[in-house]
């Protein structure tokens, strides 16, 4: 049988941002996947020369909106360390709150495109009517609804009231309660295991030796995830990372799904955790950053990197951001082949990609 | 660590179970870079470091040992000029850039051509 390239993106259905796959297939069977990059790259990291240190948790945030707490929260303990500033307590607190319901939202945001994407509408409309409250409590506690904009250097710049607590409660009590409702259709459901069940298998060598991140190194059965390394306020909390074994779509699908319940669990630990008297947001920030330093956090799509170097200026020397979906490019091609050509929509889905991540 | 034994030394990483995290390069010079090779294994992270690489002079891919530093040396082409022997996927400077881009993004005053 003759090969063919078939071009896969930049612009197709499944994708909510553009990635070009060149796909090399014998009849309807993929041999082989090429990436092409390129279409939404910003060139961020270099604006580290025009901003200056405080100005850049802006331009982290902006780096992907779907995160960006998380990238926000990673920028500013790289300069924390470097600078040796000690976090408030509640400051630390209110960061795991405002980043848990970033992994809701973001994890909802994807498992309704998934289902979108083998034409389960139904199940896609449910979920996404469930990610509104979360990004409603972002609107009512933060002023926004996906760029929430919290972190400041030192802490966080907006708190929560007794009456934010208890409403946020009341609310991850009918998300819960709707999840559950779902819980069987999204992992059980004939027509979700016929698209995903098998499908763009990664083995447990394949994902620690191609460098996988998250949802799709855990779904292979890796026990990873930064939130184990207890920064900032999770070493208050407890926390068992989730894993599933098969490797497939599904798997990592059925990661993300339980997550979303994890994190209702660490948002109600976290709130818990607020302290009662001291009521310090930010602690105060002297001088500029100097040195090295390496950074690495857990977002929805797993592990974030930030380097950073300062030679006590206000601007910084470098700013290297190495994000999940960046880790999990190379994973994918290895997804890919022998699948079916109508599967490849479905597995390019299930590493969660993040273009304007990867390309910054 | 060295050019000369910069693989070797990837090798070494690889052979003791860990993962490849990312590259990260920094300017120490106009002309000269320290590359970084970041590790992970069981949540310890180790760095080796590349100094004062000259970025007129090539370094050798470790993509043969570990292939998702591919990415990585594919990107630090495009935003520094580096160049890299042996890499296995090489998009020549269009991997997050277009053909006709003849400047380097993050080295101030350097340019370059096409088919560099």
């Amino acid at each position: 049988m003759a090969r063919t390239v078939i071009p896969f993106g930049p612009q197709h259905p499944v994708l909510p941002e553009p990635i070009h796959l060149k796909l090399v297939v014998e009849d309807e069977i993929v041999k082989e996947a090429v990436p092409a990059l390129g279409y939404v790259h910003r060139g961020l990291e270099m604006l580290v020369a025009k901003r200056d240190y405080h100005q850049m948790i802006q331009v982290c945030e902006r780096v992907c909106g779907i995160c960006s707490m998380i990238h926000a929260v990673c920028y500013s303990q790289t300069i924390e360390e470097m600078m040796g500033i000690e976090v408030p307590k509640r400051a630390q607190v209110l960061r795991v709150i405002w980043s848990e319901l970033h992994r809701m939202h973001s994890h909802l945001l994807w498992l309704g495109l998934f289902a979108d994407a083998f034409g389960f509408e139904a199940l896609f409309m449910q979920i996404w009517k469930i990610r509104e409250r979360i990004l409603d409590i972002n609107e009512a506690t933060a002023g926004n609804r996906v760029i929430v904009s919290v972190n400041v250097i030192g802490g966080v710049r907006a708190d929560l009231n007794p009456e934010q607590r208890d409403w946020i409660e009341s609310e991850l009590k009918i998300i819960e309660k709707e999840l559950k409702e779902i819980q069987s259709t999204v992992l059980n459901d004939y027509t979700v295991k016929a698209r995903t069940v098998g499908k763009g298998i990664l083995t447990y060598e394949q994902a620690w030796e191609l460098g996988a991140a998250g949802p799709t190194l855990r779904g292979s059965g890796v026990k990873s995830d930064m939130r184990m390394l207890k920064y900032g306020g999770y070493k208050l909390l407890d926390f068992e990372p989730v894993v599933e074994t098969a490797g497939d779509s599904w798997a990592r699908a059925a990661v993300r799904f339980r997550e979303v319940l994890q994190s209702i669990d660490l948002v109600r630990q976290a709130i818990a955790k607020i302290p009662r008297g001291d009521r310090d947001l930010a602690a105060k920030v002297k001088g500029n950053p100097e040195g090295e330093a390496f950074m690495r956090v857990e977002q929805p799509r797993g592990e974030c990197v930030y380097y950073i170097k300062a030679s006590g200026k206000k601007n910084l020397d470098r700013m290297r951001i190495r994000t999940p979906t960046f880790a999990n490019v190379p994973p994918l091609l290895a997804m890919v082949p022998n699948c079916e050509l109508a599967d490849v929509p479905v597995i390019v889905l299930s590493i969660d990609p993040c273009i304007s991540c990867t390309e910054r | 660590m060295t050019r000369d034994n910069l693989v070797s030394e990837v090798m070494n990483m690889k052979n003791e179970g860990c993962r490849f995290v990312t590259m990260s390069t920094v300017l120490t010079a106009e002309d000269a870079v320290d590359v970084l090779y970041h590790f992970e294994k069981d949540f310890e992270v180790t760095h080796l470091r590349l100094a004062d690489q000259p970025l007129a002079e090539p370094v050798p891919s470790i993509s043969g040992v570990y292939f998702c530093a591919m990415l990585a040396e594919n990107e630090l082409r495009d935003l520094f000029g580096m160049r890299f022997t042996g890499l296995v996927l090489d998009f020549n400077r269009t991997l997050f850039l277009d053909e006709e881009v003849t400047t380097v993004p993050l080295v101030n005053n350097c340019k370059i051509t096409p088919t560099n």
